[in-house]
């Protein structure tokens, strides 16, 4: 690809955007503040990758933390039980994801549509269950990190500011590889399946690699945050690593900023969790914030399909070029 | 030799799409595929670029047996088709239309280069001025066209042409023949299902008539034209229908 293609305003305003939000708790060194950015960066990241298969390609996930529980389970095993540093866990993480979705590429990218979606929250609920008997892993238990082990990254304090920058540099590398991938020859393909499959074919696009390649990427980050996740976090049991809500709130952000763009998805991480901080802290939603974003994924199927960022794209298709 | 279909043969269930179809054609030519409504043709296309694996009988294309293989993997040889009802990539500019057809097709071109082939097509269809717009928002005459564009895009040996024509208006229907003759002239073979005769008839080197999946006459447009079988066929002799429908009797009529 040429290098005149990443000259995009629209681009660099979405890297310039999330940065500035990733060094804000870094310029206040306040605990809290980067606690509340690490989960918004955690699901810019999260939604990004989703967004590879549900907005680029068209194929629905409910599953799609299911890389995010087993990354985290094999970088944690790998951390505590073999003793491993953290850098090659979050590789072996990454890579445990990307070869679990190269695998289910083969049998369930067969599937269209709703029997897709179905079979990938068959795959998180399965996952959870194999990990809940599996004892390498802690069966039921899971895994809990000794505290010493921050030690080698300076304590516990050094180490949570440590991985709150790769989390914001991960952030900041999946927006520009959604850019790279969607500005591509791959991403054309991925986008003449998602509009129409059959036609695709009969264009010549190689269908069932294309699909696979698009889960094994939008795989990978998420394996790699996972074991960030739960090595920050210090344990990992298997409801916690397979909740299929956050599978949900992944879908709520993407269409929530618009699937299928390059800055939809930052935004509608953004907007989602700034949204969930809110009712959180209210005495009347707190206990039913999931059902708000129930209801806010109906809403926007109803109202607005293409999210924030596809309705400005459609509104002013001047913009179109400014907005990837 | 481009195209060999020998005694394909597809049925759904209990229906029989195509009896024993066998026709050969020429580099270089335009072959119409004409017959009654359900007669069997897009099926045949179907059979052709793969999206049906016939029942029986093979496919070759440039001296390789293609039957069977994936449509995708026939595309990149060098087949490409129109479809009847349009599909356009709706959510997409025309121009990347055009480009997914030059990227993916046999030349498995690089974006860049594909982009330049793209404009090239556009221009050559008349949708230039459509570039940047959403492929969705074209009217019928125009997604005809762009059908036509991702096509060609692709520079195939063989395009399958099926009911280009349908729903145009009589400009657009003479632009479209301009069209297709201007890529005859490039050397690009075509077969073209249509039901416009006058068209069909004015273009076409050879004319394949098929009847109940049946191939009832083959040759020139003059002689299909005065095949007592084919007008039959069309003005629909009852006793006719009935012979055609049972078994044994007729052989495809072959001219070479």
């Amino acid at each position: 690809m040429s290098l005149t293609k990443l000259r995009n305003p629209g681009l660099w305003i979405t890297v310039i955007a999330v940065l500035l939000l990733g060094l804000w708790p870094i310029v206040t060194q306040r605990a809290s503040t980067r606690e509340e950015i690490f989960t918004v960066l955690l699901s810019v990241v999260l939604a990004s990758s989703l967004n590879i298969l549900l907005g680029y390609t068209g194929y629905v996930s409910f599953g799609h933390i299911v890389f995010f529980g087993l990354g985290g389970y094999v970088g944690l095993y790998l951390i505590i039980v073999q003793g491993w540093s953290l850098w090659p866990a979050m590789a072996a993480g990454g890579l445990a994801a990307g070869l679990l979705a190269l695998l289910l590429g083969q049998a369930i990218l067969r599937l269209r549509g709703s029997y897709f979606a179905l079979a990938t929250i068959g795959i998180n609920e399965a996952m959870r269950a194999f990990i809940n008997n599996f004892e390498p892993f802690g069966g039921p238990t899971g895994l809990s990190l000794n505290f010493q082990t921050y030690n080698a990254y300076g304590g516990a304090a050094n180490a949570l500011w440590l991985i709150y920058y790769i989390v914001l540099i991960l952030a900041l590398f999946n927006i520009v590889l959604s850019y790279v991938v969607k500005t591509s020859k791959f991403g054309l393909g991925l986008m003449a399946i998602r509009e129409d499959e059959d036609a695709a074919e009969v264009m010549g696009v190689i269908t069932p690699r294309s699909k696979t390649w698009a889960y094994v990427l939008s795989a990978i980050l998420p394996g790699v945050v996972g074991v960030l996740f739960f090595f920050k976090n210090g344990n990992i049991e298997p409801p916690q690593a397979f909740r299929l809500h956050m599978s949900i709130e992944l879908l709520v952000m993407v269409m929530l900023g618009g699937f299928g763009t390059v800055f939809g998805p930052a935004l509608g991480a953004v907007g989602y969790q700034r949204l969930r901080g809110l009712l959180l802290t209210s005495d009347l939603f707190k206990n039913i914030q999931l059902a708000v974003a129930g209801l806010l994924l109906l809403l926007i199927i109803l109202f607005i399909p293409a999210g924030a960022v596809g309705w400005i794209r459609r509104r002013f298709p001047i913009l179109r070029r400014y907005l990837p | 030799m481009i195209l060999q279909v020998s005694g394909v043969s597809k049925w759904f269930g209990g229906l029989k799409a195509l009896t024993d179809v066998t026709f050969s054609l020429q580099e270089g030519q335009i072959l119409g595929l004409i017959g009654p409504n359900g007669a069997g043709k897009t099926t045949l296309f179907n059979v052709i670029n793969g999206v049906y694996k016939p029942n029986e009988g093979t496919v070759t294309f440039r001296d390789v047996d293609i039957t069977g293989l994936k449509t995708y993997e026939i595309a990149r040889m060098g087949l490409a088709r129109s479809h009847q009802i349009v599909r356009p990539l709706n959510d997409l500019s025309v121009r990347d239309n055009v480009i997914v057809g030059a990227c993916f097709g046999r030349e498995n071109n690089a974006l860049a280069s594909a982009g330049t082939i793209a404009d090239e097509v556009m221009e050559f269809v008349g949708l230039a001025k459509r570039a940047d717009q959403l492929a969705g928002s074209l009217n019928i005459g125009q997604k005809k066209r762009l059908e036509m564009a991702r096509a060609l895009a692709a520079r195939p040996y063989l395009l399958l042409l099926d009911e280009v024509l349908a729903g145009l208006n009589p400009s657009e229907i003479a632009m479209m023949i301009d069209i297709v003759m201007k890529i005859r002239e490039r050397g690009t073979t075509i077969i073209m299902i249509e039901h416009v005769m006058q068209a069909v008839m004015s273009v076409s080197d050879q004319v394949l008539v098929l009847d109940f999946g049946k191939p009832i006459a083959f040759g020139t447009p003059a002689e299909v034209a005065n095949d007592a079988r084919v007008v039959e066929a069309y003005l629909g002799d009852p006793s006719l229908a009935a012979q055609l429908l049972a078994p044994s009797s007729d052989q495809p009529e072959q001219d070479d």
